[in-house]
């Protein structure tokens, strides 16, 4: 248990992180995550990969989180991407930063498309294996992720960056 | 670009984060290669995938890594599950390995030499047996115990593969026969014909005869 841990707990906890934006409950549901995995090692087929498995229950255990989460801590999180579009003197050095920016703009995609963005770019994982996470279609996955991008080349024109696409 | 190119152009645009990433299959990434060698457009917006790609795994990483306390926690709701039966695996081979892994090194080791030990015993006692079975009654077949002492007039008989045991019984009974031994390999039993030995001729006569049978597919005089 502690192999698979010190191996996926990192990933685990930022893919939570990106799906939370809490730190501390972040970490909460990391170790609720690896106590569920350890009831259920058992059950694991090896199907799939053994990240993809626990990718799906860290998402499940994180949506969770977020349907009992009081709205007020929603408004946070509105405030919070409202902020991060400001014109403080920090942001606007950023704005010269096109990395910068596009981080910026991938912070403020919704939760949904966070998710899919995450899974495909950072934790590598295929159309099949998005499908089995997230619990929706191939086809699905290739259209929200679609979606997803031509958001983020949105948000960037807001920000004044046109990418020619969509 | 007519309707159709427009929707291939699409189907291989939307493929091209997983390309980006590595994570498409052969075939699917022989297929964007393609149109990528072939379409400058769609190569610009590859250029835009990897920078978004490139700009996640950036802001992923930054992401920090969760404290200590989070796997000190894990541990400590671990210890407070309560104890339970490990998992029935169907892999024989886990299950051995789950089991002998069970034990200390020192366990192993003893029960190492003692499986050695018993083995050894065991065929000390399967070779006595054998010997002793060589000095007394000599080679057997596995099949049936020989009643064969070496007097008489014998044949080798095959029987008909459809012959029940009770056509063999009454084709023996008939013939006043008896099997001496058998099977043989091939299915050949050797059959005593008269107790007593017989002249060539008189063998070759009885041996013509047996062979009209219909439980008989081959027939053949022996010593």
């Amino acid at each position: 248990m502690q192999v698979l841990f010190a191996r996926h707990h990192v990933r685990v906890y930022r893919f939570v992180l990106r799906l939370v934006r809490n730190e501390a409950t972040a970490e909460d549901l990391i170790s609720d995550v690896f106590l569920d995995i350890w009831r259920q090692a058992g059950k694991f087929e090896g199907r799939s990969q053994v990240s993809t498995w626990i990718l799906s229950i860290a998402r499940f255990k994180a949506l969770s989180v977020l349907r009992r989460r009081p709205e007020e801590e929603l408004d946070e999180e509105t405030a919070e991407r409202i902020e991060d579009q400001s014109d403080d003197p920090e942001t606007a050095l950023a704005k010269k930063d096109t990395g910068a920016l596009l981080r910026q703009c991938l912070t403020a995609l919704s939760a949904e498309h966070r998710e899919i963005v995450d899974l495909v770019y950072y934790h590598e994982k295929s159309v099949e294996e998005v499908a089995g996470i997230v619990g929706i279609p191939e086809a699905t996955v290739k259209t929200r992720m679609f979606y997803a991008r031509k958001k983020l080349s949105e948000l960037l024109k807001e920000q004044g960056i046109d990418r020619g696409w969509p | 670009m007519n309707t159709k190119n427009k929707e291939a152009h699409s189907d291989v645009e939307e493929l091209l984060p997983w390309h980006a990433a590595g994570t498409l299959s052969r075939s699917d990434a022989r297929r964007v290669e393609d149109a990528l060698a072939h379409d400058p457009e769609l190569a610009r917006r590859y250029a835009l995938v990897r920078d978004e790609l490139g700009e996640t795994i950036h802001l992923n990483e930054t992401l920090g890594a969760p404290s200590a306390h989070a796997m000190e926690k894990l541990f400590a709701k671990i210890d407070a599950e309560p104890a339970r039966k490990p998992a029935v695996s169907l892999n024989l081979g886990a299950r051995v390995a789950e089991f002998f892994a069970s034990f200390s090194p020192r366990t192993l080791a003893y029960a190492g030499g003692a499986a050695v030990l018993a083995i050894l015993l065991q065929a000390g006692f399967i070779a006595g047996v054998m010997l002793k079975e060589t000095k007394t009654t000599g080679y057997q077949t596995a099949s049936a115990p020989s009643t064969d002492p070496g007097i008489g007039a014998f044949t080798l008989i095959r029987f008909a593969p459809q012959a029940t045991q009770d056509d063999v019984t009454k084709f023996l009974a008939a013939n006043k026969l008896s099997i001496a031994s058998g099977p043989m390999a091939g299915g050949l039993y050797k059959v005593r014909v008269a107790v007593t030995g017989l002249p060539k001729a008189e063998l070759a006569t009885i041996v013509k005869k047996l062979q009209e049978d219909k439980v008989v597919t081959f027939i053949a005089t022996t010593e």
